[in-house]
C-alpha cells in the first residue's frame, strides 16, 4: 500500500511538473519583412529568449504585400495565426478603430515610453492610446552627392526650396558619365511613387481631400507638383525612371550614378555604408525641400512597428517580445555586435542624444530634424478631413494610392500629359470616394 | 513518307532551337550566376562572369534553415500527386470507356474551375481551415493542391486512356479480368508514359504552386515558395541573396525535370498506344 502510495504521489508529481512546463512552454509566432534591421533582430532572437525562459520564437518572413494581405485576412477571420506582427504607420490607427490591436499602455516602466520620439508616438496611437511600438522610424530627406556639387559650383541648403533643388539636379547632370541629377521614385504604388509624391504635393501647398472629402487633382497645386516632378525626372533623371522604387534607386545612387536623391531617412546608413556604397564618404544631408512661401516639409512619416493582434493566444509573452524588441537596451545589443550605424533608428530620442550614435552616423541630426518636423496630424497647410503624411489614413487609400500612382507614372513614361493624368486621378478618385460613401 | 532534309536546314533548326532554349532559361541562368556574386556584384550591373562566392548560400543557410522548407515541398508535391492519381484514374476510366451524354459537360466544367481567380476563394478557404484545423497543416496542403490540379490529372489521363482501344478490355472481360485487374493489370500498364508524365506535370506544378502555399502556412508547413519570398525586401539590396535561395528552391524540380525530359516529352506527345 505503502509502495502504491508512493508511485501514485511520484506519477502525480511528474505529471504536474510536466504540466507546469507545458504551461511555461510558449511559442511567439511574429511575422515581419525581410529589411537589413529586421533580419538583425532575428539574429538576435536567443538573447530574448534566454531572458525570457519558457518563450520561444518562430518567425514569418513574408514580401511586405503579401505580409499585409495574410496578416489581414488573419486578424479579419480571427485566426491567430500569428502573436507579433510587424505593421505601419498607415495601418496601426485604421486596425486599432477596428479593434484589432491590443492596446500597449500598460507595457512596464523600464520601457520608457515616454524616449519615444513625440511624432512617431502619436502616429502610433489612437486618443492617446499606444496600438504600436515603433521598431525603425523614418521621414524623408535629401541625399546628394557633395562631391558632384562641388564639382558643379552649387551649394545645397540645409533646408532647401524645390528651385535648389532643380537647379542643383541640372547642374550635377552629366549624361556622358551616365550620371543623372537627380533620382526619384517613378513604380506605381501608393506605397512607391505615392509616397513620395503625397509627400512632394504636401510641400507645394496641395491635399488628397478637402474638408468635405471632394478630391484635389484639379487644383493648381497638384498641377504645379506634377509638373515640376516631370520636368525634373524628364531632364534630370535616370532612364527608365518610371519602373524605379526604393530599391533600384538605392542601387543608383550606391554606384555613383544619382547626383540628389530624395527618399526615405533609412536609406543613410545604406548610402554611408563603406561595404556596400562606392560613394559612402561623399554623401551630403538636407531636410525634404518645399515650395516658396509654403511651410511644408511634406510630412513624411513612416514606422515600422510590433502590434499584437486581438487574436493572439499569448499577449503576455508578446509585450514582453515587444518591450525586448523596442525597448531603449536593444540599440546598444545591436550596437555590441555590428557597431552603432546598426542601430535601428527613427525611434527613441536617447538614440539621438547617445554620443556613440552621433558619431557613427553623420546622418543622425538630419534625421532628427526631418522626423521632428512631419506632422502626420495635418499634413497640408490647407484644411483636411484626413491623418498620415505621404498617405491618406483611411483604409481605400491603397486602392486610389495605387490607382493615381499609375496615372502618374503612366505620365512619367510619356504615355500622357500632366493633365491627362491628373484630370484620370481626379475621375478615378472621385468615382471610388463616391462609392465608399465619403461623397453623397 | 518522310521529308527530305538538308545538312544546311538541320544546322539552321539546331541553333534556332538552342537559341530559343536560352532564352527561355535565361532568367534562371542569370538567377543561379547572381547568387554567386558578393551583394555589391550583384547591383552593380549587368555582368555574367561571378566571383564564384558562396557566401549567398552560406547567409540564407544562415538566416532561415532550407531543410524544413525542402521536405515540406517534397512531401506536398509528391503526396497530393500520388493522391491526385489515386482518385483520378479511376475517373478517367469512367469517362473513358463508359461516357455518358454528359461527360464532355463534365470535363469542360472541371476545366473551367482553373479559370476561376484563386484569390476569388481565399477567404472561404481560409475559413474552412481555420475552422477544421487544417490551417498550416501538410495534410491540408496536400488536400487542397490535389484538388486544384485535379481536373488537369483528369484531362491528361482521360486523354491517354481515349487512344487505348475499347476491344483490348473487352477481351480481358472475356477472359473474366474484374473491374480491379482491368484497370490494374491492363489499363495502368498501357498508359504507363502517360501516367508518369501527367505524374511528373503534376509534380512540378505542386512545387511552382505560390499562392496557397504562402497564404495558407506560418511555420510548419511552409514550402521552398514561402522560402523565397521571406527573402524579398522593400528596403535592402539582397539580390545575391535572394537568387541564392531561388536557386536552392528550383534545384531539385530542374534536376527531376532534367532526368524525366525524355519521359516528360514523350507523354505529352505521343498517344498511348503510338
Amino acid at each position: 500500500m505503502n509502495t502504491t502510495f508512493r508511485a501514485l504521489m511520484g506519477a502525480t508529481a511528474l505529471c504536474a511538473s510536466a504540466g507546469l512546463a507545458a504551461a511555461q512552454d510558449t511559442t511567439l509566432t511574429v511575422a515581419t519583412v525581410n529589411n537589413g534591421d529586421m533580419i538583425v533582430m532575428q539574429g538576435l532572437t536567443a538573447d530574448f529568449e534566454a531572458n525570457n525562459p519558457g518563450i520561444k520564437v518562430d518567425w514569418v518572413t513574408l514580401e511586405e504585400n503579401i505580409l499585409r494581405e495574410r496578416v489581414t485576412t488573419d486578424i479579419a477571420t480571427k485566426g491567430g495565426q500569428y502573436d507579433v506582427l510587424t505593421i505601419g504607420t498607415y495601418e496601426v490607427p485604421i486596425w486599432a478603430k477596428q479593434q484589432w490591436l491590443v492596446p500597449l499602455n500598460d507595457l512596464p516602466a523600464e520601457y520608457q515610453a515616454d524616449d519615444l520620439l513625440p511624432a512617431v508616438r502619436e502616429a502610433l496611437s489612437v486618443d492617446g492610446t499606444l496600438y504600436a511600438a515603433p521598431f525603425y522610424g523614418e521621414s524623408a530627406m535629401v541625399m546628394y552627392r557633395t562631391d558632384l556639387a562641388e564639382a558643379a559650383g552649387v551649394t545645397i541648403p540645409d533646408s532647401p526650396t524645390w528651385t535648389d533643388i532643380m537647379a542643383a539636379a541640372e547642374a550635377m547632370t552629366d549624361r556622358d558619365a551616365e550620371i543623372s541629377g537627380i533620382c526619384l521614385r517613378g513604380k506605381p504604388g501608393w506605397g512607391e511613387n505615392m509616397a513620395f509624391l503625397t509627400a512632394m504635393a504636401n510641400s507645394y501647398g496641395a491635399r488628397w481631400f478637402n474638408p468635405d472629402w471632394a478630391p484635389q487633382f484639379d487644383s493648381e497645386e497638384w498641377k504645379a507638383t506634377l509638373t515640376d516632378y516631370l520636368t525634373m525626372m524628364n531632364e534630370y533623371g535616370p532612364p527608365g525612371a518610371s519602373s524605379n522604387g526604393f530599391n533600384e534607386n538605392l542601387s543608383l545612387f550606391q554606384q555613383g550614378k544619382c547626383g540628389i536623391w530624395i527618399d526615405a531617412t533609412v536609406a543613410a546608413s545604406f548610402v554611408t555604408d563603406p561595404e556596400n556604397s562606392t560613394v559612402a564618404d561623399k554623401v551630403g544631408f538636407a531636410q525634404f525641400p518645399n515650395k516658396e512661401g509654403v511651410d511644408n516639409h511634406g510630412n513624411w512619416l513612416w514606422a515600422w512597428s510590433l502590434a499584437i493582434p486581438t487574436s493572439s493566444d499569448a499577449p503576455e509573452a508578446a509585450k514582453a517580445f515587444i518591450a525586448w524588441a523596442t525597448g531603449p537596451d536593444y540599440a546598444a545589443l545591436v550596437a555590441a555586435g555590428k557597431g552603432w550605424r546598426a542601430a535601428p533608428p527613427g525611434t527613441r530620442t536617447s538614440l539621438y542624444e547617445n554620443a556613440d550614435y552621433q558619431a557613427a552616423a553623420p546622418f543622425a541630426a538630419m534625421t532628427l530634424t526631418s522626423m521632428n518636423a512631419a506632422n502626420t496630424q495635418k499634413a497640408s497647410v490647407q484644411d483636411i478631413p484626413y491623418t498620415g503624411g505621404q498617405f491618406v489614413g483611411i483604409p481605400e487609400f491603397q486602392g486610389i494610392g495605387t490607382a493615381v500612382g499609375q496615372q502618374f507614372s503612366a505620365a512619367l513614361a510619356g504615355q500622357m500629359s500632366a493633365d491627362d493624368a491628373l484630370a484620370g486621378a481626379q475621375a478615378n478618385t472621385t468615382r471610388e470616394m463616391t462609392r465608399a460613401g465619403y461623397i453623397k | 513518307m518522310a521529308r527530305a532534309v538538308s545538312r544546311n536546314q538541320k544546322i539552321g533548326w539546331t541553333i534556332a532551337a538552342w537559341i530559343v532554349a536560352l532564352v527561355i532559361f535565361f532568367p534562371i541562368l542569370y538567377a543561379i550566376i547572381t547568387s554567386l556574386k558578393t551583394e555589391q556584384e550583384a547591383i552593380a550591373g549587368f555582368n555574367l562572369i561571378p566571383s564564384f562566392t558562396f557566401e549567398s548560400y552560406q547567409a540564407v543557410q544562415s538566416q532561415n534553415d532550407y531543410f524544413k522548407p525542402f521536405m515540406n515541398s517534397v512531401i506536398l508535391s509528391v503526396g497530393s500527386t500520388i493522391l491526385a492519381l489515386i482518385v483520378a484514374i479511376p475517373a478517367a476510366w469512367a469517362m473513358a470507356f463508359s461516357p455518358t451524354k454528359r461527360t464532355k459537360d463534365i470535363l469542360m466544367w472541371m476545366l473551367s474551375t482553373k479559370m476561376m481567380p484563386a484569390v476569388a476563394v481565399l477567404v472561404p478557404i481560409y475559413l474552412i481551415f481555420l475552422r477544421t484545423g487544417l490551417m498550416d497543416t501538410r495534410i491540408g496542403l496536400t488536400i487542397l493542391l490535389m484538388l486544384i490540379n485535379l481536373p488537369i490529372v483528369v484531362w491528361m489521363l482521360y486523354t491517354y486512356f481515349r487512344e487505348i482501344p475499347g476491344e483490348i478490355l473487352e477481351a480481358a472481360r472475356m477472359d473474366g479480368a474484374t473491374l480491379r485487374d482491368e484497370i490494374v493489370h491492363i489499363l495502368t500498364p498501357m498508359a504507363v508514359p502517360g501516367i508518369a508524365s501527367t505524374l511528373l506535370l503534376n509534380v512540378i506544378l505542386a512545387w511552382n504552386e505560390a499562392f496557397w502555399t504562402i497564404q495558407l502556412t506560418t511555420t510548419n508547413a511552409a514550402p521552398l515558395s514561402a522560402f523565397i519570398a521571406s527573402f524579398s525586401s522593400p528596403q535592402g539590396l539582397f539580390w545575391a541573396k535572394l537568387s541564392a535561395a531561388s536557386t536552392m528552391a528550383i534545384a531539385p524540380i530542374l534536376i527531376l525535370g532534367w532526368f524525366s525530359q525524355k519521359q516528360l516529352v514523350r507523354g505529352l506527345t505521343f498517344g498511348a498506344v503510338k
